[in-house]
């Protein structure tokens, strides 16, 4: 018999706002000593309210509109009750009765064509801690570093089918949330976590299977290798009645590459839910749900035929640009800058990306302005600065925003000069020392010029109009 | 320098803060009560702390973690005592309608503000959707004193009013006609239905406007109060589990048993009765028919109330069943005995205690109750 898979994900999300959800504690404590991003609000200690930092609001319902949900104009808070030693106040502020965002869909695409998948909820609610187990002393310590720091959990309908169109939705959801500058959408860092939610049927049912649940799955290679597993665990109970399924929670072990069913006791329970008294139900009226549609940006298949279309670029540039909100905005700005796409493009592309890779960031991660490099530009197109010195002005700027292109290229010497006497000096006496090379190129070695061209550049520091200075060698070796 | 007495339940930098419960014993805040930081600069200094019985649920403050507090064979209120010296006033949380009973009992004055309208960062929290900073004293004057200093926006608490609704509690109107509450006289002992008999002599003799009228969904408020006051005080003390500070049991292993003996060696009979209780109507069973339902009760006590007031200025009833609680009262008469504060404690609305009677005023209307309780006083004379 043929089966198929039905699986609904749930997916936090941690926004990548400054401070903390209710209080004013810094929400980035990556790496950070244990305990040091904390005030009695995030400790739970007694006599602290809750005050709800609005951009937490904000980018609630940039991802709502990002992923085409309806926005409730009345949103609430409530309190979720459990006991962890990682979460101090022994409650959890979430959004149960009223979330922020509702009935929403994201677009895939998987070898298998495109498909809608359904958004049930996104709602806003606290991180919790951390627990640190010390083996050696047998004791456990708590990091209250990461607790109240603001999560979403976008909660799909079980519209997807296999690993396949599991990592096709993440990877949108990433795209969509960095797009919006809401989140970082970062599995290593934490900042994505994911509970995967699978049943099996025979192929065709309507009738759903027995569902299990795996938690905080971190990585999307290991949720591809739980996803397989716990389909042919089912199948072979189903087929063989290996054994008997129940709708439990299960642990993942990527390293044993096995799912193991969590104790009850860590699942089963009454969560006590309940409106926050302390929060205040939150009104989004018509001025500030327009304000934040007003940010969303353009998606990226939309940037993307803008891109190929009205600016003519190939659709590998057109790809490279639009992998970033980061890249497409510096490239953007460019462009508006010298007026010439396929330049910016280039620069873009062969330039600033690489220098990211060269220095370990993220395309996101990249903070050029792109007026300063649309400046840059115009330098180089205008024959002001020659290519290698653009380079070393660029790392400059990418350093130090505060610098001015022109400014720095005359305080570095890098303004090209057209003094033809000066050039025909420097080729007179570079050929006249490399007769070797004037010799190989006589004898049709046109790498030779090149080298001869590179020698004199390198006299003029660069700055020469490499169209002028090739006129003169070629002029002058055709003359000896 | 003016001298303030704070009950345990306002958080202080300097002194511990209990709130009547060996799980906080000697817990010192790092930060204080917004209403403290608001009377040192205006000059107060704080002469003491008040005992509160454990997290200020129970009738005056009958017993807590350091046994019982009896004068006389009746129970006594620390507050009442401390206010005897020389203090203005004390500001106390009015979780249960302790501070109005305490009031009622001792002759004093009490003022239960609009919720709101006195910030709450900073105090020992319970039943936060009802309860409020409230202030008692010798004197209507005191009373007013204090309140003025204490009332205002706060931006650390979320629920905390504008200074716009704020200033409204400030102003004055004449009471005309003020309505008694028939329902809450009849199971009152002598003494308190007397006080309320002269009371409506006093009233009627400066010409006011004294009518009977029932209300059975006033009367109701405390069957509603008793699950919002539980449910928020289970989750708001389940914070104490002997993790993070406050009592730890001294024999545990693992995590269940760290929290489960801490917790049920350092509270006391009536709280942990109000956290099973509190529990309970949360669980998916009970939360709609029991705790959602308060909810709604809540709203139509509040209409009922705002339909009375069409007609009239203030709600009068008393504020206990008996002037003279004996010391072997069961704990657990609160939940019945808070029929006559629950009404104002469920809805947020301002009432005052004077002269062992409450009257229930709608909201901001605080300045036209401690007016009227001025000239009440000044007549008394
Ligand atoms: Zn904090």
């Amino acid at each position: 018999m043929k089966y198929e898979t039905v699986i609904g994900l749930e997916v936090h999300v941690e926004l990548a706002t400054k401070s903390k959800i209710f209080c004013s504690c810094s929400a980035h404590s990556f790496g950070a000593e244990p305990n040091s991003h904390v005030c009695p609000a995030c400790c739970g200690m007694p006599g602290m309210l809750p005050v709800v930092n609005k951009r937490v609001v904000d980018y609630g319902m940039k991802a709502g509109m990002m992923l085409n949900c309806h926005i409730n104009r009345t949103t609430t808070f409530d309190k979720k009750s459990y006991y962890y030693p990682d979460l101090p106040a022994a409650y959890q502020t979430t959004q149960w009765f009223a979330p922020v965002a509702v009935n929403g869909t994201v677009e895939i695409e998987t070898s298998g064509g495109k498909k809608s998948v359904r958004i049930k909820q996104i709602h806003m609610e606290e991180d919790a801690g951390k627990l640190v187990h010390d083996i050696r002393e047998d004791t456990t310590h708590v990091d209250f570093n990461r607790t109240s720091v603001p999560l979403i959990e976008i909660v799909s309908q079980p519209d997807l089918s296999g690993a396949e169109e599991v990592e096709a939705y993440l990877e949108r959801l990433k795209t969509l949330l960095r797009y919006a500058k809401v989140a970082e959408c970062e599995m290593a860092h934490g900042t994505m976590r994911c509970d995967v939610n699978l049943s099996v049927r025979p192929e065709g049912s309507n009738v759903l299977g027995v569902r299990t649940e795996m938690k905080n799955m971190n990585s999307i290679e290991a949720i591809k290798r739980a996803i397989e597993y716990e389909v042919s665990r089912h199948i072979d109970a189903i087929e063989n009645g290996t054994e008997v399924l129940v709708q439990e929670t299960r642990r993942w072990d990527d390293i044993k590459g096995k799912s193991y069913a969590m104790r009850t006791k860590e699942t089963a329970g009454d969560y006590r839910y309940f409106p926050d008294p302390n929060v205040m139900p939150i009104v989004i009226d018509d001025e500030w749900f327009d304000s934040i549609k007003a940010t969303l940006p353009e998606l990226p298949e939309v940037k993307k035929a803008r891109y190929t279309g009205e600016y003519g670029l190939s659709d590998y540039d057109a790809d490279q640009l639009t992998k970033s909100i980061a890249v497409c905005e510096c490239f953007e700005d460019a462009y508006s800058v010298c007026g010439n796409a396929k330049d910016a493009a280039n620069w873009m592309i062969s330039e600033v990306m690489s220098l990211l890779n060269v220095k370990k960031m993220t395309y996101d991660m990249l903070d050029l302005n792109g007026i300063t490099l649309g400046e840059l530009i115009v330098l180089v197109s205008g024959g002001k600065v020659g290519r290698a010195n653009a380079k070393k002005i660029l790392a400059a700027i990418f350093d130090d925003p505060s610098i001015v292109p022109e400014e720095y290229a005359k305080a570095n010497g890098f303004i090209v000069s057209n003094d033809t006497g000066l050039i025909a000096t420097v080729v007179k006496e570079t050929v006249a020392a490399d007769p070797k090379s004037v010799a190989d190129f006589k004898g049709g070695k046109e790498k030779a010029l090149m080298a001869l061209f590179g020698k004199c550049m390198k006299q003029l520091k660069g700055n020469c109009d490499p169209q002028v200075l090739r006129k003169i060698l070629i002029d002058h070796i055709n003359g000896l | 320098m003016k001298k303030i007495i704070v009950d345990d339940m306002l958080l202080t930098k300097d002194l511990p803060t209990t709130a009547g419960s060996k799980m906080l014993e000697g817990y010192m805040s790092l930060f204080e009560a917004e209403a403290i930081s608001r009377l040192n600069g205006a000059g107060y200094t704080i002469s003491g702390k008040a005992e509160v019985g454990e997290f200020a649920i129970d009738l005056i403050c009958e017993t807590n973690y350091k046994g019982a507090f009896v004068k006389k064979g009746k129970l006594a209120s620390p507050v009442a005592e401390m206010l005897e010296g020389d203090a203005e006033a004390a500001v106390c949380m009015d979780v249960n309608g302790s501070v109005r009973r305490a009031a009622a009992q001792n002759s004093l004055v009490s003022i239960k503000p609009t919720y709101g309208t006195v910030s709450r960062f900073g105090t020992v929290p319970v039943a936060c959707s009802g309860e409020t900073v409230s202030v008692m004293a010798k004197s209507a004057d005191n009373c007013e004193a204090v309140l003025s200093i204490i009332a205002g926006h706060d931006d650390k608490d979320g629920t905390s009013l504008s200074d716009e609704d704020c200033a409204k509690a400030k102003e004055v109107s004449p009471m005309r006609r003020i309505a008694v509450l028939g329902n809450m006289l009849k199971d009152t002992d002598l003494a308190v239905a007397r006080k309320i008999e002269i009371f409506r002599e006093n009233l009627a003799a400066k010409g006011i406007e004294v009518c009977e009228i029932n209300s059975d969904v006033i009367a109701a408020s405390s069957a509603a109060w008793n699950v919002l006051m539980c449910a928020e005080l289970c989750n708001n003390v389940s914070r104490y589990d002997g993790v993070k500070y406050g009592y730890r049991a001294e024999n545990f292993s693992g995590i269940d048993e760290l929290y489960t003996n801490s917790r049920t060696e350092a509270f006391g009979e009536l709280l942990k009765c109000a956290i099973l209780f509190g529990s309970d109507t949360l669980s998916t069973e009970n939360y709609m028919k029991v705790y959602d339902k308060s909810l709604r009760v809540r709203r139509v006590v509040s209409e009922a109330f705002n339909a009375l007031f069409e007609q009239y200025d203030a709600v009068m009833m008393p504020a206990c069943s008996s002037f003279d609680y004996s010391e072997d009262i069961e704990d657990t008469a609160v939940f019945e005995e808070n029929y006559y504060t629950a009404p104002a404690s469920i809805t947020g609305l301002p009432a005052v205690v004077i002269d062992g009677v409450q009257l229930v005023g709608k909201a901001f209307s605080e300045g036209s109750l401690l007016a009227f309780a001025k000239e009440y006083e000044k007549e008394a004379k």
